[in-house]
């Protein structure tokens, strides 16, 4: 869909060396392209797609308008058109643009839009975009706009469990999947079963045989997508049963200049991953104030969550009247709960360095914004390696491991050339990414995780805490 | 088009035709393959329909999908070929296999041939009671599909009692799609206009579903939620029983549940009359709406846009949770802008000083738009919060002070709506304004200044000077400057008659002569009427008194804001406009949407206004004097200039007398009366364009926008306070 970018300016060089034949006579190019200034060329450019846009608007966008054709004879006869005028007519009506056209025009090459949902006419186009695609809904209803968004990015979700990842090559390549993918999630534009680990079971890449034999096994196929715990097999067996708690918690802050701290907030999630024979029913417990009255950790109290949200498998009727955490889960790894807590007490703000000397912050890249016109830049830095990149403007700074209290200072020097148009500069924030293994800014703790199964085995848990930063920790300067 | 009866002999689809033909499986397969491919990017392969078709009996279920993917595609264009593959279809239907089943009854729903749908019914009525929950909950959906297609042959086989009967499944995902398919063909019986309730929902069906909720995928809870959310209760106990056993979907990872959820409860809180449920029930709405704001930027929009209605009809919901709102670096802009809105909306005393730091610091980004919209949102804040007012000046000031030229001009444009809501309390600002005049180079900005200094003119001691500098580029300047130039000079010359006698005669003669905008010469002829016939009543009209200005709590007229509360997460409710405005046939007008019973409560209080205005424009005597009836056609007075001419025609009496429902209808009524002379028609254009001028401007921002003189403004105030529904009359008027 993005290529086509190129074909305004193919029909502006033709038009060119129409217009200007002088021109066209003298170029060097085997095609005739004229050397034209390339500010001329981009507001031609921009000219041909308003043109375009405006003829789209004129046949008004009606993609189920089924013949125009007899309305442009009669309007031609009544405006007594030339045949020629008529002709002309003639064929832009049958050239009926389909609607990806429509988006391409409209949204891609469109610099203006800057919402993702446009309606044109009575259709609108819900879009997100991952990797230079576009996931488009189209609807010409009142359609639930959180639904599509949503069922857009499990879509994502999907086709990046499917294919690793989600780009061109990948569509290219496997657009015979996604097509029985889309078949499969959704019918008739209501989404229906999205779990991948139930979706693996019969949509794969290789095929399946509908033999006698096949025929058992879509039965079980079929009641497993449509049960009450569609996202899970019945007869899974695992030698060895374990599970695994990860507790990942993102630490969203910014502070302002002065170090006074704007936002601090804490994404918690929890993952698991179940390798778990027969049909396990888990028992969850947090330290969580909701669920604990009296303080239980040494000296800080009960965390307080502000919200949490589950994964389908979580019995909600369960936990809203009794605050446990109650489910079956899905076989492998899934996403338990995510929780935010805005509470998070001041230390989260210097938890770089604010935690326990045995911890110690690993991978920790801080990336300094640096004038736009800056050529060079020198650093010193007491420990890992800093770095200039030209392409983003930023100074990256990469220490692969602090230890808890240390403190560092990074100085360098700027060299800035002088330029004739001052552009203006965002000063965008500094940028932290780190992880600290071992320790939740929340201070959120798993108190026991119980399986329960009919067989009565016996178990094991691991539990791992993980505190990081990602592209939400800033501080401006 | 339609080349399938003359295969080409050459090419690729020659080629394809071959290999669709081979005697080999996977060369065979590879072909049809390849015909996907090239259906994908819109090559033409409806001639191989025969060749493929051949491929559509065999065991490979993936070869099989393949070939039913180009039947869906080609069907509509070539129905008579697609009969062949009816008798495939039906045997599928009997398939073991419950997923062939499925897929043949699923793809014989989606391929919209006329000539297909009679095959259908059969083999339906079959998978409508199959012994497999996947098959059933493909049938059910079948049957919507059935439905848009044929709607008699959906009646005449008695599917929507098998539909309804279906509620009562064991499996929730079969009932979750029974409950989508009925709703859509309930959608789509209502709109043909059908009076039969196609999808009753009863207590029964209630507990039925109130089950199947826990149970059901995600995407199942949303129908049901919706299913929900029609239902009518009979007392307050029934909905207070729906609200607590919906309210632990707040929990769900998926936020279009969520959302669900929240329409739900929005919509059967309205029955709800114990207070303290109702209290935990807005309670237990913040963190969940909150969180949703940890989602992608696209959900979080939708999300942010339902709040900012959630917030017009409960403005405590989130009120100590702004921080929340504040913006990241990365954010896109949508929903910034999107947050800023809510985060004026929640502003109050406690959290005033953190949104003050944050909008500065908003101020100094570099995408212009936002930064306008931010330092807009400063001075929202200055009117709704009067003590901090003070501290919005002072962030205000030092914005100016960096002297980036669109954050001075949209400064300056703020600074003036602050004027107005605090006349002649931050006097000590406007040296600095001024010192800016020669950076100003928008027209509202160049405007709002002139504003300032008109209404102050007594107070600056060369304002006239200053005012000179615009009448001597006077016809340079857009139309807005321009007549905001002609009433401020007149102010000036009211206040200081001495100093600008010539400043005022030089406007006058060039704004009636040079100018080419009707509502400026207009404008101006007044203005030299008024002073040459008696300079008291210009004073009482051009300084008199305007009523301050004030935030409107809600952006939709009640009406609109309560249908759109039940509409939560559609897109009527991200565009917070009703659906009829943008599906459908294209554009809808006005008239055709049906007014809101909720209407006729507002419909009392626009009469109550109008009348006042009414009583405004009689006392204000009769100014305009034409006595030249020539003169009249060729200058009529623009909008509601003619209110001032107000003379008690039959019209206002029956106004006064409160008579009449639709106070705008007579006002339409009495212009047509009053002072027209010679013109019969009763509505000239420049009335609607007068009208729409004023219900169209944004709230704060009437003074420059406004059409007429300043008492016309005060006249009009009382209608902008509602602007909405004074826009819903209007439209319907014209």
């Amino acid at each position: 869909m993005h290529d086509t970018l190129k074909k305004p300016r193919e029909i502006i060089m033709v038009s060119y060396a129409v217009r200007f034949p002088e021109l066209a006579a003298k170029s060097k190019s085997v095609a005739g392209e004229v050397d034209m200034d390339p500010a001329t060329v981009e507001h031609d450019r921009q000219r041909l797609l308003a043109v375009e846009r405006l003829i789209l608007e004129t046949i008004c966008f009606n993609f189920t308008s089924k013949m125009p054709f007899p309305y442009v004879i009669k309007v031609g006869r009544a405006f007594s058109a030339t045949k020629k005028l008529t002709k002309l007519a003639w064929r832009l009506a049958i050239d009926r643009r389909s609607i990806a056209d429509v988006f391409r025009i409209q949204v891609v090459s469109n610099s203006d839009v800057r919402s993702p949902i446009v309606t044109l006419g009575s259709t609108s186009f819900f879009h997100v975009r991952v990797n230079n695609l576009y996931i488009v809904a189209v609807t010409k209803c009142n359609a639930n706009a959180a639904l599509v968004f949503e069922y857009c990015y499990r879509f994502i979700s999907i086709a990046k469990s499917y294919f690793g990842k989600v780009d061109e090559e990948a569509v290219k390549n496997n657009f015979v999947l996604i097509y029985e993918l889309i078949d499969e999630i959704n019918d008739f534009g209501y989404p229906q079963n999205s779990e991948i680990d139930t979706l693996k079971t019969y949509i794969t890449t290789e095929s399946i045989m509908s033999s006698a034999a096949a025929v058992e096994e879509s039965s079980k196929i079929t009641t497993q997508a449509t049960g009450a715990t569609s996202w899970r097999r019945a007869d899974v067996k695992y030698k060895k049963n374990e599970a695994f708690v990860d507790v990942v918690e993102t630490v969203n802050l910014s502070m302002s200049a002065k170090g006074t701290v704007l936002r601090a907030d804490v994404d918690g999630h929890i993952l698991m991953r179940a390798y778990l024979s027969g049909t396990p029913e888990c028992k969850f417990g947090l330290n969580d104030k909701l669920v604990i009255d009296k303080n239980e950790r040494g000296m800080g109290d009960a965390v307080e969550l502000d919200d949490c949200r589950f994964h389908q498998c979580v019995r909600l009727d369960e936990f809203d009247s009794t605050r446990t955490i109650s489910f079956i889960p899905p076989d492998g790894e899934f996403e338990l709960m995510k929780q935010v807590s805005i509470n998070v007490k001041r230390e989260t703000a210097n938890t770089c360095t604010n935690f326990n000397n045995k911890l110690s912050a690993t991978n920790v890249v801080i990336r300094i914004p640096t004038p736009l016109n800056t050529t060079s830049v020198d650093c010193k830095v007491p420990s890992g390696k800093a770095k200039y990149v030209p392409a983003e403007n930023v100074v990256v700074w990469k220490i692969p491991r602090i230890q808890g209290g240390a403190e560092m200072t990074f100085s360098g020097t700027a060299q800035l050339t002088s330029t004739t148009n001052r552009q203006v500069w965002a000063r965008p924030p500094i940028d932290v990414d780190f992880q600290v293994l071992m320790f939740t800014s929340s201070g959120l703790i798993v108190r026991f995780l119980k399986v329960f199964e009919k067989s009565n085995y016996h178990s094991i848990k691991w539990v791992r805490y993980l505190t990081k930063a990602s592209g939400s920790y800033q501080v401006r300067f | 088009m339609a080349s399938f009866r003359a295969p080409p002999r050459k090419g690729e689809n020659f080629e394809l035709s071959a290999d669709l033909n081979s005697e080999y499986k996977d060369k065979r397969k590879d072909a049809i393959k390849r015909v996907i491919a090239n259906m994908t990017v819109q090559k033409d392969v409806s001639g191989l329909f025969p060749d493929v078709l051949k491929n559509m009996q065999t065991d490979d279920l993936e070869q099989k999908k393949l070939v039913y993917l180009y039947l869906m595609n080609y069907a509509k264009t070539q129905p008579e070929l697609v009969i062949l593959a009816v008798n495939t279809f039906v045997k599928d239907t009997d398939d073991p296999n419950p997923l062939v089943r499925a897929l043949a009854i699923r793809t014989m729903g989606c391929l919209r041939a006329e000539k297909i749908i009679d095959y259908l019914c059969d083999p339906l009525q079959k998978c409508l009671r199959d012994e497999n929950p996947y098959v059933r909950k493909t049938a059910a959906l079948c049957v919507a599909k059935l439905y848009d297609l044929k709607p008699e042959l959906v009646v005449e086989n008695g599917f929507i009692e098998t539909l309804q009967e279906m509620i009562a499944d064991s499996n929730p995902m079969v009932v979750a799609n029974t409950v989508a398919a009925l709703t859509d063909i309930h959608q789509a019986a209502v709109a043909a206009g059908s009076n039969a309730d196609v999808f009753a929902i009863t207590s029964t069906v209630l507990n039925k579903l109130l089950i199947a909720l826990n149970e059901c995928s995600e995407w199942g809870r949303v129908a049901i939620l919706n299913a929900l959310a029609r239902f009518e209760t009979e007392d307050d106990r029934e909905s207070e029983h729906i609200c607590e056993r919906v309210v632990p979907q707040f929990q769900h990872a998926n936020a279009s549940v969520v959302l669900a959820a929240v329409k739900v409860i929005m919509i059967h809180m309205r029955n709800v009359h114990s207070e303290s449920l109702t209290k935990q029930l807005v309670r237990k709405m913040a963190p969940p709406l909150v969180t949703l704001l940890s989602n992608p930027p696209e959900v979080q929009w939708v999300a942010l846009r339902n709040i900012n209605l959630l917030l017009q009809k409960r403005p405590d919901i989130l009120s100590n949770e702004m921080r929340v709102f504040f913006c990241k670096y990365n954010d896109p802009l949508y929903v910034k802008v999107e947050k800023l809105d809510i985060m004026v909306r929640l502003a109050g005393e406690s959290n005033v000083d953190a949104l003050l730091s944050e909008l500065k610091e908003y101020s100094s980004e570099v995408d212009v738009d936002f930064v306008r919209r931010s330092i807009k949102a400063i001075g929202q804040t200055a009117i709704k919060i009067d003590e901090a007012a003070e501290r919005c000046v002072n962030v205000l000031l030092e914005l100016i002070g960096t002297r980036v030229s669109y954050v001075v001009q949209e400064a300056v444009v703020v600074m003036k709506d602050i004027f107005r809501k605090y006349p002649s309390t931050y006097e000590g600002v406007i040296p600095t304004l001024c010192a800016n005049l020669d950076e100003l180079d928008e027209p509202e900005a160049k405007a709002s200044l002139i504003w300032i200094i008109g209404e102050y003119a007594n107070k600056i001691d060369n304002a006239d000077e200053l005012l000179g500098i615009f009448v001597d580029t006077f016809t340079e300047e857009s139309y807005p400057v321009q007549l905001q130039t002609l009433t401020a000079v007149v102010k000036l010359f009211l206040r200081k008659p001495d100093t600008s006698q010539g400043l005022v005669q030089r406007i006058l003669n060039t704004a009636t002569k040079d100018c080419d905008s009707p509502d400026v010469r207009d404008r101006a002829y007044i203005y030299w009427r008024l002073l040459s016939t008696d300079p008291g009543a210009a004073k009482n009209v051009v300084l008199a008194h305007r009523p301050p200005i004030s935030l409107p709590r809600t952006t939709v007229s009640p009406a609109l804001l309560e249908e759109l509360l039940g509409e939560v997460s559609s897109l009527a409710s991200v565009y917070h406009k009703p659906a009829e405005t943008f599906v459908g046939r294209g554009r809808v007008s006005a008239e055709s949407i049906p007014r809101k019973a909720g209407d006729l409560v507002d419909d009392q209080l626009v009469t109550q206004r109008a009348l006042q205005t009414v009583v405004i424009g009689q006392q204000a005597e009769n100014l305009l004097n034409f006595d030249d009836p020539a003169d009249v056609d060729d200058q009529q007075p623009s909008g509601i200039a003619a209110t001032a001419v107000l003379a008690s025609t039959p019209a206002a009496a029956n106004l006064l007398a409160g008579t009449s429902s639709n106070p705008l209808d007579d006002l339409v009524s009495i212009f047509g009366n009053s002072g027209m002379g010679s013109t019969s028609t009763p509505a000239p254009p420049q009335y609607q364009n007068a009208f729409a001028g004023l219900s169209f401007a944004s709230p704060i921002t009437p003074a420059p926008t406004a059409p007429v003189t300043p008492s016309i403004l005060q006249a009009a105030s009382p209608v902008q306070s509602q602007p909405q529904q004074a826009q819903d009359d209007l439209l319907g008027l014209f």
